[in-house]
């Protein structure tokens, strides 16, 4: 029996059609994957089956039932439970308080906490979720908070959960245990859809898989009798090669030299005594889970935070001092981590956003006066030269797909000619199709002799591209690997256990 | 690849006009609703909306009146605008433009015997500089301390009012039934269009200026940087530009073009410094930024419209005995209107068409 069956079903914004006549059933008690690139429509289809939006027309049904107009809370009591990208909790709330919200128990006027908790024990045990029920929700980590929203949906007897690209925030380790508990699920019965555009989650964890381009069905497939190569010709819509091909190569003199970084922050991890060298034409990697300093790391480097203590040299200069202005005149470029808040001004049109950081310079303007021509011609040269897929330049940036929004920012800084590319998160959020096409253009700019500082927490790519990994962890390096990749060590380091073994709290 | 260029242009064009179509049922559906507040209160619309455009277009002189109301907008709505578009909510601009007006009426004094050539623009210059170091003041603070400029500048309005008020009877004050400065000469004057009509030639400074406002924002690296601060603080940060910098820029220049308004003001309206003159053109400064969506152009039409309705309300309280208030309703609603779109999109759903969700 299909627990969901979803016909025709098609929704448009405006003149654009997000879903386009889509199919899709879900058998109960399989693990199904809606699977496809960013803006294939998946999100889009799942807000309809929750009732979110509603669609311009087709059919759903639920266990059989037909169902014309959906709204959340109704979507609910037919059994549905969806685990958003985001979470929705509230910070200051306890994790109780949190999976009640809505649905308390209620005696004499007051809310009954200890029957509530009292269930979300039983929850947490048959389901393997191990979380503090009292716990506040700023004090767990975020794989537990993934699982108070598992919680929070079961608590209100969801039989169908549906899990939005729930992976994307997750350690490889907190995956592994995620997928337990979707296995733990399934076996009780519990139907599953997991939305996602990862080939190897999919591979390795559903029953079927649907793949969806530009807003429409493209196959479901058995996933055992298919291979990642497949859906990624599905997605795609050709061949992608999954794996890139880096030469041997000796690297270069020492461009950037940190020393002794130190950084008080009031509300990450900061970063503590760390040092890093990066050679022209070598990837150095940072692996770690969001949140261990990264982010502190990247700023500092570009002069948007100070540092407490420590010195950074570049090209053998004390750029410490520096703002950031003068570090990109030195040859910095920046692929910042978070493209809306600091790579692109998402008002602006794109050969606007081209310039940013080069508007008072030449060819782009004279003594203060932007050249219009000079800015349109190199617009139009770095759309082609980058393959940025824009029906033209007059189009605000913020309407751009996320993977070409990334692609106008690789664009703009690697035509900058700088020495060294600090890269955060290149790939995050963009579709295979340009993974492959940002992967191939770093691995071009390392044979150049540049040098390149990669911030990833993508543990495939960093394995990929670099030619030494440092792991960042809480604000500190705690290892540093050369050639010999071990994605389980990798891991192990990644969630703060030195070599694997010792269990290091800090 | 074509069909798509061809779509997204289509879109665009449609977007853009789908922005002055959202703008004109605003207007629409304010003076009708006007029209009910003006049966509620038991006057006759027809003779109201008459004398309403009589009073603003009907005859040379009420185009004179409208175009006199209509100058100091632009000023000022160009002047909210610039600090709009750079991040910033100048409610400060009737300050900056009492300033303005007084150091235009007291260098104007001072200059009365130079020629017309040197004295005008040393004068229209000094009303700038006023405004702009009124402007600087919660420029820096907001840069240098974080103080919000909304908070900053509304009480730096309070000050600047009675501190023009205070300077004028302290120092400059001469015999009259109001507190007011001596009148300037005609070297310091701005002189009519028409000869013996009263349509300002303030009106072509008010041009110039909107016109150097968009070249501003469209042709200069400095433009460029305003508006990055303004759209996305990050990526300015980002790019290597000094917010605090462009912060204090913003408001000075946006202040310099609010004390223009008060210089224009006393230079030809009002031919001297009268204290308490302005009867809130730096805050309707702030509907006409937002009905012209913070557009240099737009901000023409939109202080032309708020022109007329006050010339025009006044021909209606004069000739039909309809109370002015009533225009202030009209003005408040436009805006109301303006500034909740969603309002109009709601209508047009009920009105039949079911819209899209936006993502």
């Amino acid at each position: 029996m299909n627990a969901v069956e979803l016909k025709g079903i098609t929704k448009k914004f405006g003149d654009v059609i997000a879903n386009d006549n889509i199919d899709f059933s879900v058998k109960k008690g399989e693990i199904h994957c809606l699977l496809g690139e960013n803006g294939a429509g998946k999100s889009t289809l799942m807000k309809i089956l929750f009732g979110l939006y509603s669609q311009n027309q087709g059919q759903i049904k639920i266990n059989g039932q037909e169902i014309n107009s959906l709204t959340p809370s109704e979507a609910i009591k037919y059994g549905l439970g969806m685990i958003h990208q985001h979470f929705m909790l509230v910070d200051r709330l306890s994790v109780t308080e949190n999976v009640i919200a809505g649905r308390e128990i209620v005696r004499k006027g007051l809310i009954d906490l200890k029957t509530a908790e009292k269930r979300i024990k039983e929850l947490s045990k048959k389901y393997n979720l191990k979380v503090d029920p009292r716990a506040r929700i700023e004090n767990i980590s975020v794989g537990e908070q993934q699982r108070v929203e598992i919680l929070k949906a079961l608590y209100r007897e969801a039989e169908i959960l549906i899990l939005d690209e729930p992976t994307a925030v997750l350690t490889p380790q907190e995956t592994e245990e995620l997928f337990q508990i979707m296995e733990d699920l399934k076996s009780d019965g519990k139907t599953i859809i997991f939305i996602t555009h990862k080939l190897k989650e999919t591979m390795k964890i559903s029953d079927r898989v649907t793949v969806l381009r530009d807003g429409k069905e493209v196959d479901t497939v058995k996933t055992s009798g298919t291979s990642a190569e497949e859906l990624a010709r599905l997605m795609v819509g050709r061949d992608v090669v999954l794996r890139v091909d880096k030469d041997e190569k000796e690297p270069g003199k020492d461009l950037l030299e940190i020393r002794d970084l130190s950084l008080n922050s009031s509300y990450g991890c900061g970063l503590k005594d760390i040092d890093l060298t990066v050679k022209k034409g070598e990837i150095l990697g940072i692996a770690g889970v969001e949140g261990n300093g990264q982010h502190e790391l990247e700023e500092t480097l570009m002069g948007l935070l100070k540092p407490d203590a420590g010195e950074i040299y570049f090209k053998g200069q004390k750029v410490t001092t520096f703002t950031t202005d003068q570090r990109r005149q030195q040859g910095i470029a920046h692929i910042p981590s978070d493209r809306l808040k600091r790579g692109l001004v998402s008002q602006f049109n794109l050969d606007w956003n081209f310039i940013l950081g080069s508007e008072w310079k030449e060819p782009f303007a004279k003594k203060g006066i932007l050249k219009k021509k000079n800015i349109k011609d190199y617009g139009e040269k770095l759309i082609k030269e980058f393959d940025i897929r824009t029906p033209g330049l007059q189009i605000k940036a913020g309407q751009l797909s996320g993977g070409n929004q990334q692609k106008a920012i690789i664009a703009r800084e690697l035509s900058s000619t700088p020495d060294l590319i600090l890269a955060a998160q290149p790939t995050r959020g963009v579709d295979v199709g340009a993974i492959e096409y940002i992967h191939n253009l770093l691995l071009e700019m390392r044979a150049k002799g540049k040098a390149i500082l990669l911030i990833s927490a993508e543990l495939d790519e960093l394995r990929s591209l670099s030619d030494r990994i440092l792991v960042i962890y809480e604000g500190q390096f705690i290892a540093e690997k050369k050639d010999d990749f071990d994605e389980q060590e990798l891991g192990l380091l990644m969630a703060g256990k030195k070599d694997g073994e010792r269990n290091e709290t800090a | 690849m074509k069909q798509l260029k061809e779509i997204i242009s289509k879109l665009k064009k449609l977007e853009s006009v789908s922005n002055i179509i959202y703008s004109l049922i605003a207007i629409i559906i304010a003076l009708i609703l006007g029209a009910v507040f003006i049966i509620a209160f038991g006057y006759d619309v027809k003779t109201a909306f008459y004398h309403l455009f009589n009073g603003s277009f009907g005859s040379l002189y009420s185009l004179s009146q409208t175009l006199l109301q209509t100058t100091p907008l632009i000023f000022a709505g160009l002047a909210v605008a610039i600090g709009f578009k750079s991040g910033l909510f100048n409610i400060g601009v009737e300050g900056q433009l009492y300033w303005g007006a007084l150091a235009s009426a007291v260098i104007g004094l001072r200059l009365g015997s130079f020629p017309l050539t040197v004295a005008l623009p040393l004068t229209l210059l000094a009303g700038a500089i006023a405004g702009g170091i009124w402007g600087f003041i919660p420029g820096f603070l907001k840069a240098k301390t974080g103080a919000h400029e909304v908070i900053t500048t509304i009480m730096l309005n309070e000050i600047a009012i009675l501190g023009t008020t205070f300077m004028t009877v302290h120092y400059f004050k001469v015999e009259g039934p109001v507190d007011q400065t001596a009148r300037l000469s005609e070297s310091v004057t701005i002189a009519s269009i028409l000869p013996g009509g009263q349509i300002s030639s303030g009106i072509i400074i008010a041009i110039i200026v909107l016109i150097l406002t968009y070249f501003l924002f469209n042709n200069t690296s400095l433009g460029y940087d305003l508006q990055t601060v303004g759209n996305n603080p990050g990526a300015a940060e980002y790019g290597g530009i000094n917010s605090d910098k462009m912060t204090i820029l913003a408001m000075v220049i946006s202040g310099a073009v609010a004390g223009l308004a008060g210089s224009v003001i006393i230079m030809g309206q009002l031919g001297r410094f009268v204290t308490n003159f302005s009867p809130g053109y730096g805050f309707t400064g702030i509907a006409v930024a937002v009905l012209a969506r913070n557009n240099p152009v737009a901000v023409l039409l939109a202080a032309l419209l708020f022109g007329a309705l006050e010339a025009g309300g006044m021909s209606m309280q004069l000739f039909a005995g309809i109370p002015n208030d009533l225009i202030g309703i009209i003005q408040g609603m436009v805006i109301l209107f303006v500034a909740a779109p969603g309002f109009i999109k709601l209508l047009s759903r009920i009105t039949g068409r079911k819209t899209g969700e936006l993502l």
